[in-house]
């Protein structure tokens, strides 16, 4: 599909993207590490939010910084760094989310030398009136520090554009989960993916229109798919394997919603254009689907998942997590046990490594659509 | 037994700290009260993390009970692998914390350590040492259907803004009013005061009691700590805390005067970083005693009074929101460095150990840096342990011991 090429483009190499936008708009490319980054304040800033998902390569000057029992995010990532793929930086903000997370931003600040780092202290719990009043103060000071940091000035005008332009792209980002529940012939899991990793990368009002043209695109209906595949929910922290989609597919399986950092997560939640504008940011941040990083009542996760799989009549579920995730791997026996007691079948893989899993998974894949 | 074994060896009998059987009787009668059924006691338990307020508690008198303290029993007592496995029965990942594991694991089953830890009435977590207590709590509160409170105390990589400050200072009032409606009682904040007196109080003696090993010879070692440390985890607060650290203190320095020390020779002096390795404390003890090493000094017990510069003893409840998110553990890998770095030059150690725990990230992430900064600023041999708090399948004796003396052979 040629409304896909661009997207498939800025996938098969972000950083040469990054490095093109920099040279042809002079401006600054900020690294980011999780879908809690509010990313409007960086694009009204002027700079391009780069979310950082590693790039697979083999870890080797990362081992000098991060124990082995690190996941393949924080150790892919400083790997990258170290290796100076990631030269295009200006800066790197850190949200607060895990354990690993947290220290990854010490050694980052330690050993990395961009120009700008910003941890992002956002609350843990998130289903307070103080915990919100907390996150606005967090928001406030995020838009200030970049202020300072990248020597710019957020106009509130300029605010105001960037999260139109946010919602423009998350509105589009939901229509495209949409077609792909009701007509999965018209766009393929593999494909929403990759538009998807392209969208935490893109130059946003780019992205926006390219957007706006590919759901355009496949509005229309098209000769349908005959197979009945069975209807799957993906859920997890990230997901760097690009092939799970395309091993769910030929498995028979077909994927109709993802509670995943890099999918629905991302897309869910929109922000207020009018009233005070850091309040409404943090409002989205904090009313969001929860990463189990954060806090938001004891059952919060596990009731979205079964929300989820009822409402898109799903037949199983896949727990994808990186290996050494904690705060997924806390939530999985719990969230097993919900969708057990509704008779919803669910399978766990753990991706160790990028290289290294895809032939597990096709095994455990074509086992898992038997038994559905 | 024959009556030669009866002999005691003088020189062993001399450096044994009396203090020891005290600590032990204490602890016994602490987990005695917990575990007195609560019809007969009147009072609610609290389960808490290592580094939660425990002092509001006291207030309302609610029994403390710390998992954390639990979970140390449970890999002393080499009930670790057990239970871990047990929680790896249950779906949860063999990389998880193993105090967490072991915990989750036990309170299915009527086993463990003293029989089980007492059921709570409700649970406390400040997520001031990791995310992972947050994770722990969760399943714990969907598993007891208790009330949980979450402290939640932003990590303080660089600074403690006067955000986290208004913050946490709301949260503290949350605390009191979520342990009142719980009580059905009213918070006194005069008995507050003098809780507070006695949590300073305690912590300072726990300090003093630490920095009697700064005399050479040590009076007493990190290992030994590790053991007396868990008065002022749980009992903080307490007039018996105050007690027994008071006496404590004085058996160190009557110690000292006399020119005692905890190894029979003392030619390295060392700290420790991290967690104990709470099944092969033994074994660690007398594999450095063998080489003469002493630990003299670690992060890990001194971290009940890293952050007492932060608090105001008459204005307990004032400062306790700062004291409490400004813990080293909540803090940046360089400021743990910093840390690390003072208490060499304060015991005048030759090495530094560090045990890179599995079970730990926030401790553990960022060692190799803290490493570093170490052989720059102070250059001095450093030791890396690859191991876990409770779980002994992530310990090889043979790859630890040749590391050791290797690292021994550094330091001569």
């Amino acid at each position: 599909m040629e409304k896909l090429g661009i997207f498939k483009q800025v996938v098969s190499n972000p950083c040469q993207y990054a490095r093109t936008w920099k040279q042809q708009t002079h401006g600054k490319v900020i690294g980011n590490f999780c879908s809690y980054t509010p990313e409007e304040l960086i694009t009204a800033s002027g700079a391009l939010p780069f979310r950082i998902l590693g790039s697979g390569a083999t870890i080797s000057r990362a081992d000098a910084f991060l124990q082995a029992y690190s996941c393949s995010l924080v150790r892919g990532a400083l790997e990258d760094s170290l290796a100076g793929r990631l030269d295009f930086l200006d800066g790197t903000v850190f949200p607060h989310t895990c354990d690993s997370i947290q220290r990854l931003s010490d050694i980052w600040r330690m050993n990395t030398d961009y120009a700008f780092h910003a941890d992002l202290i956002m609350p843990v719990k998130l289903d307070t009136g103080s915990a919100e009043q907390y996150m606005i103060s967090v928001i406030q000071k995020f838009r200030k520090d970049l202020e300072t940091g990248l020597g710019i000035q957020i106009t509130d005008d300029g605010l105001r554009k960037a999260i139109r332009i946010s919602n423009q792209v998350r509105n589009s980002l939901a229509r495209l989960y949409e077609i792909r529940k009701t007509a999965p012939e018209r766009i393929k899991s593999s494909e929403l993916h990759t538009v998807l990793k392209a969208s935490m990368v893109m130059d946003r009002e780019q992205l926006a229109a390219a957007l706006k043209e590919l759901v355009l695109s496949l509005e229309t209906p098209r000769a349908g798919n005959p197979a009945n595949p069975k209807r799957l929910v993906l859920t997890g922290g990230l997901c760097s394997m690009p092939d799970i989609y395309d091993i769910i597919e030929s498995s028979g399986g077909a994927v109709i919603w993802d509670d995943f950092c890099t999918g629905a997560r991302y897309v869910e939640g929109r922000i207020e254009e009018t009233g005070d504008l850091e309040t409404n940011i943090a409002r989205r941040y904090i009313n969001r689907v929860v990463c189990p990083a954060k806090h938001s009542g004891i059952y919060a996760r596990g009731n979205y998942l079964l929300e989820k799989v009822k409402e898109n009549h799903a037949d199983g579920v896949i727990f994808v997590f990186l290996k050494f995730c904690d705060p997924h791997s806390f939530d999985y026996p719990y969230m097993k046990e919900m969708l057990e007691k509704e008779g919803i079948p669910s399978m766990l893989f753990e991706i160790e490594d990028q290289a290294s899993s895809g032939g597990q998974l096709q095994t455990r894949c074509e086992a898992f659509m038997e038994m559905l | 037994m024959s009556s030669a074994e009866k002999v005691k060896d003088p020189e062993k009998e001399k450096r044994k700290i009396k203090s020891d059987k005290k600590m032990r009787d204490l602890m016994t009668a602490y987990y005695i009260e917990a575990k007195t059924p609560k019809e007969q006691t009147g009072k609610k338990i609290a389960w808490i993390t290592s580094g939660g307020p425990v002092e509001p508690l006291h207030v309302m008198d609610i029994i403390p009970v710390y998992p954390e303290n639990y979970g140390a029993m449970i890999g002393a007592s080499k009930m670790g692998v057990e239970l871990c496995e047990k929680a790896e029965a249950m779906g949860y990942s063999s990389d998880l914390c193993s105090y967490a594991r072991a915990d989750i694991a036990c309170a299915t089953v009527n086993g463990g350590p003293i029989g089980g830890l007492p059921e709570p009435d409700m649970l406390i977590c400040c997520n001031n040492i990791c995310g992972t207590v947050l994770k722990w709590y969760e399943v714990q509160a969907r598993y007891y259907k208790v009330p949980l409170f979450i402290l939640d105390t932003p990590i303080c990589h660089t600074e403690y803004n006067p955000d986290m400050k208004r913050y946490v200072t709301t949260q503290i009032q949350e605390y009191i009013s979520f342990l009142e409606k719980i009580c059905g009682k009213s918070f006194d904040y005069d008995r507050m005061m003098e809780v507070g007196k006695l949590s300073v109080q305690g912590q300072k003696l726990w300090q003093e009691v630490l920095d009697t090993t700064m005399n050479r010879p040590a009076p007493m070692t990190c290992f030994d700590a590790f053991f007396h440390l868990a008065m002022i985890v749980t009992l903080r607060g307490t007039q018996t805390a105050v007690d027994f650290y008071e006496s404590l203190l004085a058996e160190m320095k009557d110690r000292i005067a006399q020119g005692i020390g905890m190894l029979a020779e003392e030619k390295y002096r060392l700290v420790w970083d991290n967690l104990p390795v709470w099944y092969r404390l033994r074994w660690l003890s007398n594999k450095f005693a063998a080489h003469s090493a002493c630990l003299v000094a670690d992060t890990y017990t001194s971290g009940w009074c890293s952050s007492m510069k932060y608090l105001d003893e008459n204005d307990f409840l004032g400062s306790l929101a700062e004291m409490y998110t400004r813990i080293f553990l909540n803090t940046g890998t360089d400021i743990m460095a910093d840390n690390i770095v003072k208490m060499v030059e304060k015991y005048e150690a030759d090495g530094v150990v560090f045990h890179s725990n599995r079970s730990c990230k926030p401790y553990s992430l960022g060692q190799y840096d803290i490493q570093r900064i170490i052989q720059e600023k102070v250059g001095i041999p450093t030791l890396m342990i690859e191991a876990d708090m409770s779980d002994e399948r992530n310990f090889s004796e043979s790859q630890v011991e040749t590391r050791i003396d290797a690292f021994i052979e550094m330091l001569k």
